[in-house]
This record gives C-alpha cells, sequence and structure tokens, in this order.
C-alpha cells in the first residue's frame, strides 16, 4: 500500500488539478500560473542533471528550450492546422488529441540533437570553456531562427492556439494543464531514476573526479553525451509545453535572460539536489507573481510615507530590481542553495522511512 | 579600397572595446576563477557615470558654470574621474557582494549567479532609477578627420584604439613586472597557500577589481564618445561578447584578451561586409565556437591537463 | 603472460619519462616497481592503464593490444588501479564508490534505467549484491553509507583497494599504497594484499612502493628504474645487495 501510496498522490494531484481546471474552480490566472510552474520545474530539474549532478556549467539551457519549442510549434501548426504560410492541414484536425503529445515528444528529440553541439566539446574540455560554448549555442539557435523569415523570423511564430483549439473541439478537457502537469511529473520521474540508478549516478562520478570515473570503468565520453542530450531534451519538451500554453513563440523570449533564470533556480535550489530544484523552481515563479502585486502595493506604500517624490510611480520594472536582490541576499544566507546536496527525504526522515521500500 | 581600410579601422575600434572590457574579465577570472558577469553592467555604469561627470563639468548642474572649461579639459578631466567612480563600484560590488561568499566557502558557482544578478540589478536599478529614455551624450570633442593617402581616420578612433593599447601594456607591466603582479599570479594557484606567504589577499583582490572596474569605465567613457546614445542595456550584450572574446583569447591571461576582443571584432565586422547584417551573431558566434573546438582553451590557455 | 609491456617509451615535449621499459607479468605474480621520484614510475602505470598513449612500444594486457583503447575499455579487460593520492568520490558514500565501479557491468540502456525493467532491477541487485560481498570481505561494512571524505586516511586507502577490486580485476595495479600511512597501518596493508592474493587466486598483482617493508614481505619479483631507464631487475635479496641501485638512491659514494 505504501509502495503505491506516492503515485496515487500524484494521481490525485493530477485530477484533482484537472478537474478543478475543467469545472472553473480555479480561474485562468492560476491556471496559467500553475502551468509556467510546471514548465519552470522541468527546466529546473533538467539543468540540474547537467549543472548539479555533472558539475559541469551550462549557461545556454534556454537555447534548447527554443528548439524544442520551435520545432513542435512548426510541425503542430503544419499538421494540425491550416496556415497561411504552410497551407492546410496534412492530417485531420481530430489527429492533434494525439498528435500533440507526439509534437512536443519530437521537439524534444530535436532539442536533445540540438543538445550535441555542447556535447560532444564537452569530451575535450570543461568549466569555463565549456560554459562559453553554451553561451555561443544559445546565441547561435537563438540567431538561426531570427534568420529564418518562413516562420516568422525576429517577429516569432503563432498558431498553435488553433491546435489546441481543434484538441478540445475533440474533447472539451483543459488540454494544456494535463499535458503540462504529466509532462512535468514524468520528467522529474525519470531524472529521479536516472541520477539514482548506478547508471545516472557515472555522472557524479565525472563531476566528482573525471579521471577516476574513466579508470575506474565509466564510459565518461558516453555518460556526458547522456547527460547532455537528457537535460537539453527535457528542456526541449518544456520550450514544446511553452509553446502550446502561450501559442506564441519568440526567439527573443529565449535569450540569455531566459538561460540565467533557468541557472538561478538550479543553485537557488542546492547542486545536485532534486527536490531543491523543485522547490526553487515553485519558490522562483511564485515569487515573481508575488512582486507583481507586491509591487504596486509597495508604491501605495511609498506615497503614502512621502518616501519617493510624488511624481514618481515605483513602477513593474522594480520587480526585476527586487527580485536579484531577494537571490543576491538568500545566497549570502543559504550560500549552499534551498537544500545543498540533499534531498527532502533527508530533513525528514519519516519520508525516507515511508518510501524505503520505493527506494529499493 | 577605401571601404576596406574603413572596416580594418572600424573592426580595430569595436576590438579595443571589446579587449578593454574583457581584459576586466580575465584579470578577475586570472586571480580569483571567477566569472564576474556583472562586468558588462559596470561598463554601463561606466559610462553613465561618463555621462554624468561630463554633464557636470559642462555645468549642466548648475554647481560650475557652463563654459568654465573646453570640450579636451573636460576629456582631461571626466576621464580619470570616471575610472575612479567606476571602481568603486566594483569594489562595492565584491566587498558587498562577492566576498562575503567567498567568506563562507560556497561553491565557485554561486558567486559566479551571484554576479549575474548584480548584473541584472544594476542594469534594472538603472533602468527603474532614470527611467527608459535614452540619454545622449554631448560632443566633447570637435571631430577632426586625418587622411592618409585616400585612408580617413577620425581622432576618436585613434584616441580608442590608442587607450586600449596603452591599457594593455600598462596591465601587461603590471602583472609581469610588479610585485603585486606577481601576487595576483600566484593567487589563482593556490589560494590558501599565499596568506602564508604573507601577502595580504583581500588587498590584492581589491586592487584587481579597481584595475579592472577602472578600465570598464575608461571604456564606457570611450564607447559613449564614439557612439552617443546611453541605455541601461547597453552593456548586456557587449558585456557577454567581450567574455566570449576573453575565453577565445584564453582566460585569464592579458595577451589572450587583448587579441581576443581584436579577433572578434574583426570577424564581426568582416562578417557584416559580406553578408546581411542580421547573419552577424550567428556568424561571429559559430566562428568563436570553431576556434574553441580547435583550440579548446583558447589562443593563449594552457592546455587543461590533469596529473595522477 | 598477463601483462606484456616492450620497448616502451614516452616522452613529454623533450622530456623522456620513460624509454625502452620493458616488463612481463605472470597471472598471479606480484612485482614491484622502484625507484626515486620522479624516475617514471606513475608513467608506466599511466601507460598500461591508457591514461596516457605511449610514444613508442607495445602493450599486451591478456594477449590483447590494449594502446588504442580508452581507460574505461581497460578496465573493462580487468585491469584495476589506485592512486598515489587517494582519488575516491568523496562526495559519494563509501558503497556508492563501489557500485560505480561496476560501470563496465551494465547491460541496460538509459529506457531501462526509466522504466525499472526487469533487465535493469536484476542488475542493479547483481551491482549491489557484489558491492556488499566485497564491503563485507574488506571489512568495511560499518562505514558503507559513510562518506570517504569522513574516514581516516588509512581506511580511504582501504576503500580505494575494495573500489579496485569491485572492477573484478586480473590485474592489480597498486600506485604507493602505503604512502601517508603509519607504521600499524602499513601491517595492516600487507595483511590485506596477502589476503587478496589468496582469497582471488589468479590476481596478479604490480605496486609501486617506496618502503621496503612492503615490497620485501609481497614481491617476489622488484623493477628499479631511474630517470625511465631500467638499472636492475630481480628478486628482493638481489635488488638489496645491487651497487646501482645504491647508488641510484643514496648517490655515488665516490662524489
Amino acid at each position: 500500500m505504501q509502495k503505491y501510496s506516492f503515485k496515487a498522490l500524484l494521481l490525485a494531484i493530477t485530477v484533482g488539478f484537472v478537474l478543478a481546471v475543467h469545472f472553473q474552480l480555479v480561474d485562468q490566472y492560476v491556471t496559467t500560473v500553475a502551468m509556467l510552474m510546471g514548465i519552470n520545474i522541468i527546466l529546473s530539474t533538467s539543468l540540474n542533471v547537467v549543472n548539479g549532478y555533472m558539475g559541469e556549467f551550462s549557461c545556454g539551457h534556454a537555447g534548447f528550450m527554443c528548439v524544442g519549442a520551435y520545432v513542435s510549434s512548426v510541425l503542430s501548426v503544419l499538421l494540425f492546422t491550416k496556415d497561411r504560410v504552410f497551407g492546410p492541414a496534412l492530417l485531420p484536425e481530430g489527429f492533434a488529441v494525439i498528435g500533440v503529445p507526439l509534437v512536443i515528444l519530437i521537439g524534444g528529440v530535436a532539442a536533445a540533437l540540438a543538445g550535441l553541439i555542447v556535447a560532444v566539446p564537452s569530451f575535450k574540455t570543461r568549466g569555463d570553456y565549456l560554459a562559453i560554448i553554451t553561451i555561443a549555442a544559445n546565441y547561435i539557435i537563438i540567431s538561426c531562427l531570427e534568420n529564418m523569415d518562413v516562420i516568422g523570423g525576429p517577429r516569432g511564430f503563432q498558431g498553435m492556439k488553433r491546435v489546441v483549439g481543434a484538441m478540445e473541439d475533440v474533447w472539451d478537457i483543459p488540454w494544456m494543464p494535463m499535458l503540462v502537469l504529466v509532462g512535468t511529473i514524468l520528467s522529474v520521474w525519470a531524472i529521479r531514476r536516472f541520477v539514482s540508478s548506478t547508471y545516472g549516478k557515472g555522472i557524479s562520478a565525472i563531476c566528482q573526479d573525471e579521471v577516476a570515473a574513466e579508470i575506474m570503468s565509466v564510459n565518461t565520453n558516453k555518460m556526458k553525451l547522456v547527460a547532455f542530450m537528457l537535460s537539453s531534451g527535457l528542456a526541449g519538451v518544456a520550450g514544446g509545453l511553452f509553446a502550446h500554453v502561450y501559442g506564441y513563440v519568440n526567439p527573443q523570449s529565449f535569450n540569455i535572460l531566459k538561460s540565467t533564470e533557468c541557472l538561478v533556480m538550479v543553485y537557488l535550489g542546492g547542486m545536485g539536489s532534486l527536490s531543491g530544484s523543485v522547490l526553487s523552481a515553485i519558490v522562483f515563479t511564485l515569487l515573481i507573481e508575488a512582486l507583481r502585486f507586491a509591487i504596486p502595493a509597495l508604491n501605495a506604500l511609498a506615497h503614502q510615507l512621502h518616501m519617493v517624490p510624488a511624481s514618481y510611480e515605483i513602477g513593474q520594472v522594480w520587480k526585476w530590481v527586487v527580485l536579484p536582490l531577494i537571490l543576491i541576499l538568500t545566497m549570502q544566507f543559504r550560500p549552499e542553495g534551498f537544500m545543498g546536496k540533499k534531498e527532502l527525504s533527508d530533513f525528514f526522515p519519516f519520508l525516507k522511512k515511508f518510501y524505503q521500500r520505493l527506494e529499493d | 579600397m577605401e571601404i576596406f581600410f574603413q572596416n580594418i579601422f572600424n573592426a580595430l575600434q569595436w576590438g579595443s572595446f571589446y579587449a578593454l572590457i574583457a581584459l576586466g574579465y580575465t584579470l578577475v577570472y586570472g586571480v580569483l576563477l571567477l566569472i564576474n558577469f556583472a562586468h558588462g553592467d559596470i561598463f554601463m555604469v561606466g559610462a553613465y557615470i561618463a555621462f554624468f561627470v561630463a554633464t557636470f563639468l559642462l555645468g549642466s548642474y548648475g554647481v560650475i558654470d557652463p563654459g568654465t572649461f573646453t570640450g579636451p579639459v573636460i576629456v582631461a578631466l571626466a576621464i580619470p574621474a570616471t575610472m575612479i567612480l567606476t571602481s568603486l563600484v566594483g569594489v562595492a560590488l565584491e566587498r558587498i557582494a562577492y566576498r562575503p561568499l567567498r567568506d563562507k566557502g560556497a561553491h565557485r558557482l554561486y558567486v559566479v549567479i551571484t554576479a549575474l544578478m548584480c548584473g541584472l540589478l544594476l542594469e534594472n536599478g538603472n533602468l527603474a532609477l532614470l527611467g527608459a529614455s535614452r540619454k545622449r551624450f554631448p560632443d566633447l570633442l570637435e571631430k577632426t578627420v586625418f587622411s592618409l593617402g585616400g585612408i580617413s581616420v577620425t581622432n576618436l578612433k585613434i584616441l580608442v584604439i590608442a587607450a586600449a593599447i596603452g591599457v594593455f601594456l600598462l596591465l601587461h607591466f603590471i602583472v609581469t613586472r610588479t610585485k603585486i603582479g606577481m601576487a595576483m599570479r600566484a593567487i589563482s594557484y593556490d589560494k590558501f597557500a599565499i596568506p602564508l606567504m604573507g601577502i595580504p589577499i583581500n588587498n590584492v583582490i581589491v586592487f584587481t577589481f579597481i584595475l579592472g572596474s577602472g578600465f570598464a569605465g575608461l571604456a564606457g567613457f570611450l564607447f559613449v564618445m564614439s557612439y552617443p546614445v546611453l541605455d541601461p542595456y547597453m552593456g548586456a550584450i557587449i558585456g557577454w561578447k567581450a567574455f566570449i572574446a576573453a575565453v577565445v583569447g584564453g582566460i585569464g591571461d592579458i595577451r589572450g584578451a587583448f587579441l581576443g576582443g581584436f579577433l572578434l571584432a574583426f570577424v564581426e565586422i568582416g562578417v557584416v561586409a559580406v553578408f546581411p547584417s542580421t547573419l552577424r551573431d550567428l556568424l561571429a558566434f559559430s566562428v568563436l565556437l570553431l576556434i574553441l573546438w580547435w583550440k579548446p582553451t583558447g589562443m593563449f590557455g594552457m592546455p587543461q591537463t590533469t596529473k595522477i | 603472460m598477463l601483462l606484456e609491456i616492450s620497448a616502451l617509451t614516452k616522452k613529454f615535449g623533450g622530456l623522456q619519462a620513460l624509454s625502452d621499459f620493458n616488463v612481463a607479468l605472470e597471472e598471479g605474480s606480484a612485482t614491484a616497481l622502484i625507484g626515486p621520484n620522479g624516475s617514471g614510475k606513475t608513467t608506466a602505470f599511466n601507460l598500461a592503464s591508457g591514461f596516457y598513449k605511449p610514444t613508442s612500444g607495445t602493450i599486451r594486457f591478456a594477449g590483447q593490444d590494449i594502446r588504442a583503447l580508452k581507460p574505461h575499455e581497460i578496465t573493462a579487460l580487468g585491469m584495476a588501479r589506485t592512486f598515489q593520492n587517494i582519488r575516491l568520490w568523496q562526495d559519494m558514500t563509501v558503497l556508492d564508490n563501489i557500485r560505480i565501479s561496476q560501470h563496465h557491468c551494465l547491460d541496460y540502456s538509459i529506457w531501462d534505467c526509466f522504466l525499472w525493467t526487469r533487465r535493469f532491477r536484476r542488475r542493479e541487485h547483481e551491482i549491489d549484491t557484489h558491492a556488499y560481498e566485497m564491503l563485507e570481505c574488506m571489512g568495511l561494512m560499518d562505514y558503507a553509507q559513510e562518506y570517504p571524505r569522513n574516514l581516516p586516511y588509512g581506511l580511504q586507502r582501504r576503500v580505494e583497494i575494495a573500489r579496485a577490486m569491485s572492477v573484478r580485476p586480473r590485474l592489480l595495479l597498486l600506485d604507493e599504497p602505503a604512502a601517508g600511512l603509519n607504521s600499524a597501518d602499513v601491517g595492516d596493508l600487507i595483511q590485506l594484499i596477502r589476503w587478496l592474493r589468496t582469497e582471488f587466486k589468479d590476481l596478479t598483482i604490480w605496486m609501486i612502493e617506496h618502503q621496503m617493508r612492503v615490497v620485501m614481505s609481497l614481491c617476489s619479483s622488484i623493477k628499479v628504474i631511474d630517470f625511465g631507464r631500467t638499472i636492475a631487475e630481480g628478486p628482493p635479496e638481489v635488488i638489496q645487495s645491487d651497487p646501482n641501485v645504491i647508488k641510484a638512491y643514496l648517490g655515488d659514494e665516490n662524489i
């Protein structure tokens, strides 16, 4: 019974959430934030594979997200809906119901292949030189897409809303919240299984002593390839979900700033802590949304106390001042991130006892 | 032919900006092994400081009567003032944000993330305080065009290039010939042994930040003199590019940063001269990626070796 | 012959780290490689384990030319080693250290890993069993969940040998196993290696060691190198009185 309790809990959350959205118990805004949270969880946990467990410093995660987003969007618009540029749908629109999850997965595969740009140089070099290669990869990917006029270039690409609409025509349930939730759970679960297997622990061995790992029979090149491709592939899935949730993608929304967000989430949670990454993605998303409301309140307060000149309004731009400030302070107080290298079960021993059998 | 030489000079000018910023990255990296991602934004702050110092000296704030100083005098006064003020910003970052983390023994990458956050803070803090409207830098120097056998070059370009070369020579001298330079090089090898040798490690680090940020301030000043529009995000892209230049040159090595900066500029200008300008980033970064594939530790970087 | 090295030369730039190095290790033997610091001993080990590529010469392990193989492939063939300065994975438990060293036994793919297929569970179970057996017989059972960095130096050495043994090697290279140990620990180490040789019948040992006590009590044959060249070879008693060896270690008396 204990063995299935966790899965049952997840299932209950999924079904509960989807039902709540379906019967409009939660409003549009909450749903969007929840979906964004899910996407951020995928991004931070997948980046943690490379930056936390393998100890590399990849700062171009958004680039892979971009590949996934574009590949899946273009495919789904091409296949499932009528488009100004691509003409009529290649497949009946109803196929979108099974097609969109598949297309998002294909986006993930494409992103994993794009991950090769970074994975192959990592055989020879590591550390800050690799960091540069990831930044350059991010720029190159964005720049490539900006130069492709067929898919909108710098103006961005849209049409995914119609595909999602087609899915809802077939069966009127909240498809995107469901897909995001399933995607999040599956990817965290996949990473969890990967890093806790002997196979996946090879990447931690590489992090701690690459020479010893190679000599102790770990095929370091293959493990690097696997880690980078897993990480970028999941980022691609996150990108695909992102594109279908918002219905619009633009190369600049995957620029280095987005990569920075991913980095922040990983290091805030703790390098090499999966539950830390999940937690920090949740906290980070909530923080951004909370600031959206806090700033006008702060503005009103400051004006009431005459702390700022009457002509000056504290606008939303302060969000990006307060946020880094909070993060800098957090780093000062928790220089290892929220969780360090530990997992949730290390802090709450009863969880460990309860799920002992799952671990085995 | 005319255009060709014009491009060469443009590349030299841009290369000088990149090199000046890359030198700051490389100095800090050479000492602390820290990628100071806030450095591009320190450059931006330098540009704003240059703007305020210059307008102050021009008499915009009523303290000094307008017309007290002539253009060249203002430049001569404003450059050191900008450098000093900018280096104060750099040192403040190091004291407030980086050093406490270092002292707590945080992982190197946490300091890097803090640097990224400091960069964002500077950018957006600037945007929030000064507003989104772009500022225009006053013309301080009269534009003189020297022409030599059909090649014309402005005095400003010559000033920029000369400044970059001068800074490089100065830094090269400091790092290789002086005691403090030796201490800077030593710290990157062994942070634990250095204090035991009686070297005040924190003073050396502060000195490094003073040098790096001071030259970023200089770069900011020269940049807004050449391209007189200031906006809060001007440091972000140029900073990332300069960082890449520093790495391609071989991060931690002064010559590498200098040459890397010029290399990047030449590649960029070369690309724009042949291809449409939208391809600039794509091709420039691809070239850099190829260079790193070919020489994984940059042009001057030592090969990474592990001893067992 | 399990390991056959002939005419092996390694140059680093202008420096000749090892020249015309020959060695032949019989299955089940224990051989020592000694020499003053910087004489090229570790280089010989690094070449054998594939970490360096030789400038010239051949290396055959178990009848196979291993020069073109990567270190992990050589390890999979049955050659394990320890390091002069302990290189355990300090942030992983002792148990994990030993588990990961069986990476070459993994026959499942990443998909098995996600889906926990039967093959995955069987292999993980085998790895666990083997790891616990290894800990048990090396007397490390109490430290299975400890981090190596929290263990005393002597135990770290022992964990490193256990990690190398968990590869199921035919040839074990020990790079100064007694370095940094006190005399009681050295006694334990000698006992441990002796016990390994009786427990694993065909295990061949090749060690670099400075402490004569260890070498004399464990090895049947010694090879001495200096400046990359072999200067003496033979059983311990002969080596002890060889004038060349004394000269290399103590210097020329006539100077």
